[in-house]
């Protein structure tokens, strides 16, 4: 279990951002990689706690599941697999190790809103 | 008032450090020469025995060393010990992998131009490790008969990461009735074209080849080095 830790990361990562930005964060949009190793039910249940007590405290992780996408030598075109127990071309079964996608963990926006300087 | 939220870009890797710190150690390794080789599998498959026989064959022709991880003891320290070979331990504390920022604290003092090799054992688990890049330029997956054959296609993220994997505790292949093949077809699937070795640290089988693909892969990147 090291979703806590990556939590923790992403966490401070944004509250920096939006300290730099000036802005209040209200979501934040992360894409997860089916090959990434980290598990998305585990993130989403520890971020509410990690949040308290940070800039970040009341908002929502957003994940967007990435599937793997894999590149086919005999049809030479990018394919999805279903399955990441079977890395075979699903239109004509090559076996195929070049990864194109699903090794990400990245953030990739947040949903603000503009800080009020004085707040009343 | 409340106003609709604005939606602004970013692009950040959360693991940026991690594989920052990755980079600088693997520039670190490839100037001095050092062929380092990683280590992960779930506990008790036999990585602490395999990387005592291998420190143990090496250490005669060349100059080996190993880190290794643990969660809370050093008994593997000192069973790796044994080999003669230097070796530190990582205790991890409660964190289940290895980062490479542990790593590179770790080699404080060691001069790694003093190497030819250079082994990191990584926690066992077959999970969380996947997602960490430690510098290394072979990664070793290693299941042991006992295991069953299925493991791949439990854990293929991990199978993924790596470039080799090794069976082992063949001596107990028998005793088991562990099917080779359904093993080797898990292991293709997951990924293809993936490198196996069969072995047993006990009885010594096996490793030979093993050892004559790590000499391989040492001159191989040295000429590459060099060039």
């Amino acid at each position: 279990m090291h979703e806590l830790s990556i939590v923790m990361s992403i966490v401070e990562m944004v509250e920096e951002e939006a300290k730099q930005r000036g802005v209040q964060v209200e979501a934040v949009h992360l894409r997860l990689g089916a090959l990434s190793g980290v598990v998305k039910e585990a993130l989403l249940s520890c971020y509410e706690m990690v949040c308290e007590d940070t800039l970040l405290r009341g908002s929502r992780l957003i994940i967007e599941d990435v599937p793997v996408v894999i590149f086919c030598p005999t049809c030479r075109a990018q394919r999805p697999i279903d399955s990441i127990q079977l890395f075979c071309c699903p239109e004509c079964g090559t076996p195929c190790a070049e990864i194109v996608q699903g090794k990400e963990l990245e953030v990739v926006a947040l949903e603000v809103q503009e800080c009020a300087p004085n707040p009343v | 008032m409340r106003t609709e939220p604005r939606l602004i870009e970013v692009r950040k890797n959360v693991l940026k450090q991690n594989d920052l710190t990755a980079r600088a150690l693997r520039d670190r390794f490839r100037a001095a020469g050092v062929f380092v080789v990683s280590l992960v599998s779930s506990p008790g498959s036999g990585k602490t025995a395999f990387l005592e026989k291998t420190l143990t064959l090496l250490r005669p022709k060349f100059r080996v060393a190993a880190l290794v991880g643990d969660l809370a003891t050093e008994n593997d320290a000192v069973r790796l010990a044994r080999s003669q070979a230097p070796v530190r331990q990582i205790t991890t504390g409660t964190l289940c992998h290895l980062e490479a920022a542990m790593v590179q604290n770790a080699l404080e003092g060691w001069d790694v131009n003093e190497l030819d090799f250079l082994f990191i054992e990584n926690v066992g688990n077959l999970v969380c490790p996947s997602s960490y890049d430690l510098g290394e330029d072979l990664r070793l997956v290693l299941i042991s008969v006992t295991e069953g054959e299925d493991k791949p296609l439990k854990y293929p993220t991990i199978f993924n990461s790596a470039d080799v994997a090794i069976v082992t505790k063949t001596d107990l292949a028998e005793a088991v009735e562990f099917n080779w093949e359904t093993a080797f077809k898990n292991i293709q699937a997951v990924r293809p074209g993936m490198q196996v070795f069969k072995l047993s640290a006990k009885s010594g089988d096996g490793m030979q080849d093993f050892l004559r693909f790590l000499e391989k892969r040492l001159t191989e990147l040295r000429q590459t080095s060099t060039v």
